[in-house]
């Protein structure tokens, strides 16, 4: 920092207790809400522990640019503070405030240090504004992207469960497909599929699309891959389900289903592999 | 390793391959179970997979050119233990192995071995026996 | 995009090829990609890296780890000074081959399918370069 007469803003954090003492008192004005969600203790502690990484990043020449090595613990300890909020759910603003709410203490310390000089203190309270900004940002950033990390794992969630591979028979597995299939679903399928084959043991895995509504090209070509795969590993897979629409689709995309075994209905497709395993179904007399 | 190790267990030899095959050693497998095929007059040949990582078209050209000698020796041949992550693989590759048999394990394979290799004993009566 | 670290590899034995499998997929591994991914883009390397041992008298493998915005990838580049390629369109065609038919002539456009970005260039006389990426 260019103006920075050596050490202002060193000399404020001698009065470290106070900083934090008014600090703690700004973020809870702003959380008084949320005193179900984060202990007093707690803040006090993480407060604490930022001044004491804040304050040696402070009394080096730069304060300007956070992404020097000299700001990374700071940043570090900003991150993890940033993603645990996220995770126990305050809003972005609430978890920025953290950062933001340091300004006033700071403020006041400054016009006590240097308040006599008017150029002095508009130059020192600029660059806190710009520091603390910056810093704020960074929070909501990583904010930002733990709530993007939590959804894309709550969407895995999702599409493990909406992709069951169920037992039917000793040697019998089955998918029962649901809904739109996407490439990506397609594709958590089809390898879950394979994996419980070799989990399992089982020569025969039934793919039903009985609840699929429309079947496109890609998601037609996943199904086929997934047979061949299947086959590759020394199992066979019977495609169940097919509707006359998607049928009448299939042929007009020009897909060849030739090598695979499909069959109208899942019990259709059931009795023929406990055939092929050599079952005999009987109604006794 | 200079030579995968080929194990006869009964009527057929078994070859399970366990390390990170370089080219050489996957041409070196290729004489070595013709050798043996014919010394020890064997019906069947086993490759289990379950090791391999990968499945590339020259270890895939590989496996199809050993069945397909050992057809012309008068064996079969069953490749067992194929991971769904190769699998998927090869058939994104583009590589079809539609002149090899599978099964899931060694287990599987063996069962599998003997109906082929009986059902070629008794010529004539080739149907799809495929008792449990 | 920035590079977040890179390693060259030499490539002209097929003991080479198992290091480069090799340090493919630990790069893959420590990047998180899943099983299938990674075993996806170990087999795209060993075929580019088989042709280029095969039919470019060998050359190197570089392997990078990318950074793009939010997403991560690994890029391996092959590069050799050899005979080159004439035609490419007709070199990514499956069942091309020019040698004695080392593999099934799905080195090329089989590697092609496996990964998200490919790209080719090849000057005959000059040499080919093979980069392929994954992307998470």
């Amino acid at each position: 920092m260019t103006t920075n007469k050596q050490g202002t803003i060193e000399k404020i954090f001698v009065h470290q207790k106070e900083i934090i003492d008014e600090w703690l008192h700004e973020q809870f004005a702003a959380l008084s809400a949320r005193q179900d969600l984060i202990s007093e203790l707690d803040l006090r502690r993480q407060s604490t522990e930022f001044l004491a990484l804040f304050t040696p990043a402070c009394s080096t020449d730069n304060l300007t640019d956070i992404t020097q090595s000299e700001w990374k613990p700071v940043l570090d300890f900003l991150g993890s503070v940033s993603r645990s909020r996220a995770i126990q759910g305050f809003s972005p603003s609430e978890t920025a405030t953290f950062v933001f709410s340091l300004k006033q203490p700071l403020f006041a310390r400054l016009r006590q240090e240097v308040g006599a000089d008017a150029v002095l203190l508009a130059n020192e309270l600029w660059n806190t504004t710009v520091l603390i900004d910056k810093l704020g940002l960074y929070t909501t950033e990583v904010y930002q992207k733990s709530r993007e990390e939590i959804i894309k794992h709550q969407q895995a969630e999702m599409l493990e469960l909406s992709t069951p591979v169920v037992k039917l028979w000793e040697g019998i597995l089955a998918v029962p497909l649901i809904g739109t299939l996407d490439s990506v679903r397609t594709q958590v399928v089809m390898e879950n599929l394979l994996q419980s084959i070799v989990d399992t043991g089982s020569s025969f895995a039934i793919v039903d699309i009985t609840g699929v509504p429309t079947v496109d090209t890609m998601v037609a070509q996943h199904l086929l891959k997934t047979v061949s795969a299947a086959k590759l590993m020394g199992a066979n897979c019977i495609i169940s389900g097919i509707r006359p629409q998607i049928a009448e689709s299939m042929v007009h995309l020009g897909l060849e289903f030739s090598d695979v075994v499909t069959k109208a209905t899942l019990a259709d497709a059931l009795v023929y592999a406990l055939r092929q395993m050599g079952f005999v179904i009987n109604k006794p007399a | 390793m200079d030579h995968i190790p080929i194990i006869k267990v009964g009527e057929f030899l078994l070859v399970s391959i366990q390390v990170d095959m370089h080219d050489r050693l996957a041409m070196r497998l290729q004489d070595d179970l013709t050798t043996q095929l014919i010394k020890t007059r064997a019906q069947g040949v086993l490759i289990d997979i379950s090791s391999l990582d990968i499945v590339d078209s020259f270890i895939g050209r590989m496996i199809g050119n050993i069945a397909s000698m050992m057809s012309i020796l008068g064996a079969e041949t069953v490749v067992v233990g194929m991971r769904p992550a190769v699998a998927i693989t090869i058939v994104e590759l583009g590589l079809s192995l539609s002149n090899v048999r599978t099964a899931l394990n060694v287990d599987k394979g063996i069962g599998l071995l003997r109906v082929l290799v009986n059902s070629i004993g008794n010529e004539g009566s080739r149907h799809d026996n495929y008792q449990k | 995009m920035t590079i977040i670290k890179s390693e060259v590899l030499p490539l002209f034995t097929d003991d080479d090829l198992v290091k480069v499998r090799q340090a493919v997929r630990a790069w893959m591994i420590e990047q998180e990609f899943s099983l299938v991914t990674q075993t996806k883009m170990v087999t795209a390397s060993s075929e580019l890296g088989r042709n280029m041992v095969v039919y470019g008298g060998g050359g190197c493998a570089r392997l990078e780890c990318l950074n793009d915005f939010d997403r991560r990838g690994i890029r391996v580049i092959f590069e050799d000074q050899g005979p080159g390629i004439a035609d490419i369109s007709q070199a990514l065609t499956d069942g091309f081959t020019t040698g004695d038919g080392l593999g099934l002539g799905l080195g090329l456009g089989g590697a092609k399918r496996l990964v998200n970005d490919f790209e080719i260039w090849s000057e005959p006389g000059h040499g080919t370069r093979v980069t392929i990426t994954m992307w998470k």
